[in-house]
Order: C-alpha cells, then sequence, then structure tokens
C-alpha cells in the first residue's frame, strides 16, 4: 500500500483548493459551461441524466481499510448511500451535488484519495493486476511503476489537453489479469536474455467505436527508460494525433493511420533526444517511491490447515464459496479472497456504505487492512490467513458479499447504462440482474464453469463488450432498445475482440437468447471442462447462431 | 436511449418540452411559459414543436441556472397529464429502473 | 485583450501585421510563420525586433535557424481544450534553446497559467480581464511539481532525494 508523502498530501490539497475557486466561479456565472465542463471533468465530475456524479480514483486498485471507510461516508454525507466500482478500478458516486463537490474532495483528500484525472482528456487514473503484490505468476510489484507514473502524470504541463483521454496498464505476471492490450499504453514486465526486469511496450490498443488490439512498438524498455519513453509517446501523440473528429482521436487512430513501424520510428527519434535529461530514473527515485509501499508482516503459516480442509468436504455451501471466491497466495498459508459484488438480481459493482464500513473492518481483522477493486467490479482482500477463511465467509455472507459466482456466468460487468448515464442508448444494469437471476442456481452457474458475460449500453463500450466471453451492446432502433451480441471476445494475454453473433434482439428477448448461448455451449461443447471461449474458438459462432436463431 | 443531440438531429413532432439540468444540484429542470425552471413537469411549459425552438433559445441563454437544455418530447395523456414522451425521459423523471442499493 | 508579462498587466510593445501589409521599421511587429518563412533574410534586417506567430498544426523546427534572431514567438490556442501549443513551447525552450518572448495567444484563461508557465511562457494573451488581475493568485496556487520541464522548478522526485540525503549520490 503506498502512502502519500507531505508533497503529495500537499498537492492534493492544493487541487481541492483550485476546484472550489472553479466551482465557485462558475456558480457565480464567471465561468460558462463550456469552460467549466473542461475543468470539472478533469476532477471526475460528470454531469449525468439525473445528478452530478464524481469518479474518484482507486489508483492501481488499492485501497487501506480508513479510505474505504472515508468513501462510506462521501456515501453516506453527500450521496444516496451508496457507490459504484467500474471497471477502470475507480468508484463513481451517482447523486452528488456541485455545490458540495468541493467539500467532498476535501473530504476524499483527508484519507489520501482524490479524484484528479479520473476525466478529460489526460492521463487517466493507471490500472494494474488487482492481485498486483501477491500473485502467485508475479516477479514484481506493478505498483510501484504506476505510482510513479501516477505521479509524473499529475497535472503535466505539457499533457493536460491531449487530444483525447489515454489509459495506461501495467502487468507483471504471465497471465494478464490488466488487459494491456486493450489501452492506450499497455506495458508489460518481462525478463530479457540477461535476466534484466523491464517494459514491453504496447500502444494502440482500445475498446469504443473502433476497438483495436494493441501492438508491441518496443519490446523491451530499461526501467531508467520508463519516463522518458512514455514522455515520448505523448509528445508524439499530443501533436500528432487528430483533434478534428472526436471519435478518430484516441491514440489507436494516429497508430492505425500511421502503422505502428512508422508511428514506433517517431517515437524513438523523439526519445533519443529526451532520454539522458532529467527524465532518465535514478534507482534512487524509484527506491524512495518503493519506500512508500508497505508491505504485511506475514505470519510464519502453512497451507490448507486441517480446520479448511474439513470445512471444504464438509460444508458444500462453503466449498463453493471457496471454490469460485479463493485464490492462490504467494505466501504459504495465505490466500487471495474476492469478494463479489454482484448479488443475484442487483447493480453489478453497486456497494452500499454500511457494507464498506463492513469490508473495512474486515479488513482491519484478516487482510492487514488492505482492499484492492478489480476491474470485474468486484472486491479483494488480498492477504487472508487460510485459517480465517470459514470466519470470514461467515462475516461476508452477513453482508451479502459471499455470492459464490465469482468468474461465473453470474459475475456480469456492466456499465451503468442508460439508467444514469447520459450517452447511454439502452439499459445495462436490469439486463445484468435478469441474467443472475436466470443463472442463480449455484450448481448450474459452476457446471457452465468459467464465463465472462459483458454488458456495455452504448458504442463507448464502458463495460467492455467487446472482449466479453459473451459481449451484449445496447443500440437505439427507431426509440426502441435493442442489443448486439458478440461472442469468443477475451481480455488475457490472448486478447481478442468478440464476432458478432447475429441480428440485435429487442430488452424482453436478450435473456432469453443469453439463455440459448449458454444451453448451446452446454450442447457443443467437447467436455465439461472445454471453457465457453474455447468452444467458441474451436467451432466460430455459426453452430451458436444457428441454434439461437432458428427457433426465433 | 436518443441522446440530446440525437434528439436534435431527428425531428420531433407533437408536443415537447424545454428540460436541462439544475446548475447547483444536477437535478432534472424543466422549462415553464414565465422563463423559470420546475421540477414539476406538469408546470412545464409544453409547446407544439414548431414553437420549441423560442422557449429553447431563452432556455439557452439562461446558462447560470440550468445546463445543456434541449427538446424533449412529452405524451399528453387524458385529463391533460404531462408524461414523458421517451424512455430515456421516463428515466430523468422518475429515476433508475431498478430499485437503488440499500432501498429496501 | 490584456496582455500579462512577468506577472504584469503590461501594454503591448508588439504590432501585429497582416501578412499582405508591409512592416514598418522602427517597430516591433509580429507576423505569420508562412511570411515569415518566405521572407526570414528581409524581415530580420530590419532594427526593430521581430515576432512570429506560429500555427499549432506545424513543427516549431522550421524555425530554428532563425531563433536567436527573432525576439518573440507566438503560440496559438484556438480553444483551450487543444494543448498542441504546450509541446511547441517545450520544444522550442528545451530543445531548441529559444529565449525571446514566448506568447500564449487565443483563449487562454487563468486555470492554464500554470501549465503555460512550466511549458516555457512568459507571455500571455489573456481572453478575460478578471483572469488577467487573477494572474498571481492563479501561479501560487500549487507549489508541489512532480515533472522536470524547462521551468527550473524542483520536482518532488528530487526533492524527496535532497531531503534524505541521497541527491548528491544519485546526481
Amino acid at each position: 500500500m503506498y502512502r502519500y508523502d507531505e508533497f503529495d498530501q500537499a498537492l492534493v490539497e492544493q487541487r481541492v483548493s483550485e476546484f472550489r475557486d472553479q466551482v465557485r466561479r462558475r456558480l457565480a456565472g464567471e465561468l460558462t459551461e463550456d469552460e467549466f465542463k473542461i475543468l470539472r471533468l478533469m476532477n471526475g465530475v460528470y454531469l449525468q441524466l439525473h445528478a452530478y456524479m464524481l469518479r474518484a480514483a482507486i489508483p492501481y486498485g488499492t485501497l487501506s481499510s480508513d479510505q474505504m471507510r472515508g468513501l462510506a461516508r462521501v456515501a453516506q454525507r453527500y450521496d444516496r448511500g451508496y457507490g459504484h466500482f467500474t471497471t477502470r478500478q475507480n468508484i463513481q458516486f451517482n447523486w452528488i451535488k456541485l455545490e458540495e463537490m468541493p467539500d467532498t474532495l476535501a473530504d476524499l483528500a483527508s484519507v489520501g484519495l482524490h479524484a484528479m484525472q479520473t476525466s478529460g482528456n489526460c492521463v487517466r487514473n493507471i490500472t494494474t493486476d488487482q492481485w498486483a503484490g501477491v500473485a502467485a505468476d508475479e516477479f514484481e510489484d506493478p505498483r510501484i511503476w504506476a505510482e510513479i507514473l501516477r505521479q509524473h502524470s499529475t497535472l503535466h504541463p505539457e499533457f493536460s489537453f491531449l487530444p483525447r483521454k489515454f489509459k495506461v496498464a501495467i502487468s507483471a505476471a504471465a497471465h494478464d489479469r490488466a488487459a494491456v492490450k486493450v489501452h492506450d499504453i499497455g506495458l508489460r514486465m518481462v525478463r530479457d536474455g540477461a535476466g534484466e526486469v523491464g517494459f514491453e511496450v504496447i500502444v494502440g490498443g482500445g475498446l469504443g467505436r473502433t476497438p483495436f488490439i494493441g501492438k508491441t512498438i518496443k519490446p523491451f524498455l530499461h526501467k531508467r527508460d520508463f519516463l522518458s519513453y512514455i514522455e515520448a509517446i505523448l509528445r508524439v501523440y499530443n501533436q500528432h494525433g487528430r483533434r478534428d473528429n472526436i471519435y478518430k482521436a484516441r491514440i489507436k487512430i494516429l497508430v492505425h493511420e500511421l502503422g505502428a513501424e512508422k508511428f514506433a520510428a517517431e517515437v524513438e527519434n523523439e526519445w533519443r533526444a529526451i532520454k539522458n535529461g532529467a527524465l532518465a530514473l535514478d534507482p534512487a527515485v524509484i527506491a524512495a517511491v518503493a519506500a512508500r509501499f508497505s508491505y504485511p508482516n506475514y505470519e510464519r503459516l502453512s497451507d490448507n490447515p486441517s480446520a479448511l480442509a474439513r470445512a471444504r468436504s464438509e460444508d458444500r455451501a462453503f466449498a463453493a464459496w471457496f471454490d469460485s471466491a479463493v485464490s492462490n497466495h504467494r505466501q504459504p498459508g495465505y490466500a487471495i479472497v474476492t469478494l463479489s459484488l454482484k448479488p443475484i438480481g442487483g447493480p453489478p459493482g453497486d456497494a452500499t456504505a454500511a457494507q464498506m464500513d463492513a469490508i473495512a473492518d474486515l479488513a482491519d481483522r484478516f487482510s492487514f487492512g488492505e482492499i484492492r477493486v478489480g476491474h470485474e467490479q468486484n472486491l479483494v482482500l488480498p492477504h487472508v490467513a487460510q485459517r480465517d477463511l470459514v470466519e470470514l465467509w461467515q462475516q461476508l455472507q452477513m453482508h451479502e458479499l459471499a455470492t459464490p459466482n465469482v468468474g461465473l456466468v453470474s459475475d456480469i460487468i456492466a456499465c451503468p447504462g442508460l439508467d444514469y448515464c447520459s450517452l447511454a442508448n439502452a439499459r445495462s444494469i436490469p439486463v445484468a440482474q435478469e441474467l443472475t437471476r436466470r443463472f442463480r442456481d449455484p450448481a448450474l452457474a459452476r457446471s457452465i464453469g468459467r464465463l465472462h458475460i459483458n454488458i456495455s449500453g452504448c458504442i463507448n463500450a464502458c463495460g467492455h463488450h467487446h472482449i466479453g466471453h459473451i459481449g451484449i451492446l445496447g443500440v437505439e432502433k427507431n426509440g426502441e432498445e435493442f442489443y448486439q451480441i458478440t461472442l469468443g471476445g477475451r481480455a488475457d494475454e490472448d486478447a481478442k475482440l468478440g464476432t458478432l453473433l447475429g441480428p440485435a434482439v429487442r430488452y424482453g428477448e436478450i435473456a432469453d437468447v443469453i439463455e440459448d448461448v449458454v444451453e448451446a455451449y452446454v450442447a457443443l461443447r467437447q467436455r465439461p471442462e472445454e471453457l465457453f471461449v474455447d468452444t467458441v474458438k474451436r467451432l466460430g459462432v455459426e453452430p451458436f447462431k444457428e441454434r439461437v436463431y432458428a427457433a426465433r | 436511449m436518443t441522446s440530446p443531440h440525437e434528439q436534435k438531429k431527428r425531428k420531433i413532432n407533437g408536443s415537447v418540452v424545454v428540460t436541462a439540468n439544475r446548475l447547483g444540484d444536477g437535478a432534472v429542470v424543466y422549462r415553464t411559459a414565465d422563463d423559470h425552471w420546475t421540477t414539476d413537469l406538469a408546470a412545464a411549459a409544453v409547446v407544439a414543436a414548431p414553437a420549441a425552438a423560442a422557449l429553447l433559445a431563452r432556455a439557452e441563454a439562461d446558462g447560470v441556472r440550468a445546463v445543456g437544455p434541449y427538446i424533449a418530447p412529452v405524451e399528453l395523456a387524458p385529463g391533460d397529464r404531462v408524461l414523458p414522451g421517451n424512455l430515456r425521459e421516463r428515466i430523468r423523471l422518475d429515476g433508475p429502473t431498478f430499485a437503488l442499493p440499500g432501498v429496501v | 485583450m490584456p496582455l500579462v508579462k512577468s506577472g504584469q498587466i503590461v501594454e503591448d510593445r508588439f504590432v501585429r501585421v497582416a501578412d499582405g501589409a508591409s512592416a514598418p521599421d522602427g517597430i516591433a511587429v509580429i507576423v505569420g510563420g508562412a511570411r515569415f518563412l518566405a521572407e526570414a533574410e528581409v524581415l530580420l534586417q530590419r532594427s526593430a525586433p521581430i515576432g512570429v506567430v506560429w500555427p499549432n498544426d506545424r513543427s516549431v523546427g522550421a524555425l530554428a535557424p532563425y531563433l536567436d534572431r527573432v525576439a518573440l514567438v507566438a503560440l496559438m490556442f484556438p480553444s483551450f481544450r487543444d494543448g498542441r501549443g504546450y509541446s511547441q513551447a517545450r520544444l522550442l525552450r528545451e530543445r531548441h534553446g529559444f529565449r525571446g518572448e514566448l506568447r500564449a495567444t487565443g483563449q487562454v484563461l487563468r486555470d492554464q497559467f500554470l501549465f503555460l508557465l512550466r511549458a516555457g511562457f512568459d507571455s500571455f494573451e489573456v481572453a478575460k480581464d478578471a483572469d488577467a488581475a487573477a494572474f498571481a493568485v492563479s501561479t501560487r496556487r500549487f507549489d508541489v511539481f512532480y515533472q522536470p520541464s524547462g521551468d527550473g522548478r524542483a520536482t518532488v522526485f528530487r526533492q524527496r532525494l535532497d531531503r534524505i540525503g541521497w541527491g548528491a549520490q544519485a546526481r
């Protein structure tokens, strides 16, 4: 966990005071909405259908229990008692008054949180593996790099008015849980032939209306060049990215139009001019940031204590939860526990203030006071002793946080959709809610196996529908909600965009159709262990299409 | 459903209102006949589509009390009740179409 | 439009000369970028200072051969969301060593002052009078900076090392 030093804290407070003045000027009529909009977005403030929405950053998805209590306080004091965790490891509050926004931000700052650059055409919250620092397959903590870049990109004097938003993800594990190939810049920590750890640099990935898988422009970047190379990419993009058409302004379009090789050459050229300048990272600078990260003081424990083994064999409900929610930790005797924010019939990713407070207390008791937010819109207690799992599970059940569906069909990712969002064309949340009801039987969900459904309410793709095993995209036809379905997308190291199944279907039909798709998979898979996404890969979408549309 | 931007492009026939969000808290508001804003749709100025341009122009000139005004369709129900004309507008008036978390 | 220079509202000593018009001698003038390149040798012969207003979609590298004889470069912000001028400014200052007056022109609001200063601008044609008057307050709002830029302010990264006495070895 990173703790702000006095510089970090001072900057966040100065930013709140600046925004307080900007809000005052807007309310007094000194700023037009056009002027103010850019300023509020850079502080995470949107105007949605019903109210202002505040998106607060949770840098690289790591929260302390005190910060979680701070979020609960904001939900209680300024909002309607809940918050929504997003696919970018942030939290959104849906009902905050502009007049109270400066106080809200000041409250967040008091627990070391901010909303800077969670929107606007700047470098956004840097995301990473929600299991960073604890995953068994990781060889270095990527959050140190995310934090260095967070600092470097905060109020950057050159890159605060880019052609469009800019998203960076960093992964340091063999299995990519940060979706680095669908970001403006994706960084994969890798080891070169000499055993040195550096970064593979991938650019130009992204979803939205023109989805692209990113291209590698530098197979190995030394740590010392981390900032200078990113600066070079941003400088090329800032000058040459398109500004004439908002839909063509992302870096993926520039990379596509120039070609990855030409783009890489431009970056290389710019980088050569600055790589030995002030941005060359000195190991002492890295060490100073790393020193602000604290790590738990683990006990020496052994794996699979007998009480746990007994509970797994004797209590089927516990076993079902354990199988879905508990993952391997790199420290013997510990486990990573995912808290499902996907209760049957609930809006995906929402947590009430009471749940947030309860999670903070449980984190203090069972997880060294630390909590993570994952891009699947679930929370994680990253350091739970295996001997405590049964007790934790009992506690989680009391707070409706133990739905045994993590990674399964009802663990649905959905954007806020037309119920909240001013850009949406169709609703997402009620579709997700209905699907969780259809697949509420845990035995059925388990027999279906790992299956990710992603729902976006418009082409902007905040629900990442392109990379869902099943992707659902809401569109509007003649004033009515319709949904397009794609199959076979995936976000991992084999990232792939889904393939369109067939004609869009109506709101009233979408849950039936998805049930049919899942039934088709169960009939078509070679053996129960073949995952949905592998069946689609093996057969293509045609056999699914035949079965689903034949009856319609 | 239909974003305001698309609604501008699309020809809206029939009865309409001018709607926006209140600057201070973002609440959904409707333009009244005497050039104020109200949160009560029943108190909004309901006009035939051709007459809406003038109402909108006056609303746009008032950039401090409300933000992003646009023309939205309404339906007139028996007894002169005014109802939102599409799903998006219904959601703006009534809130999300599901129970909010923590609300029992 | 008020002009702010060295933190003060000042008279503009430069006169903007349209592309077709002649540049009167003895008066500091600003000419368009294309004209400047076409007539550089003649314009640079004049006794009075010469300034160039440079478009934001053209590399500032083309100006490099003349920068030691140009008194002012004005960069354009057609909208305050268009940030190309920040990169141009840093390149002029930090790569090409331009030491003359670097002016921001267009939709320049108080909320950009600090970014502009840090990128190397030292004069500002400000869109609103109230913003010009608020220059000092707006630019003193922050005293913490993470990024090194040509303005020479100590970065947080550097200050951390100095504080714990690592600065000397690390340098």
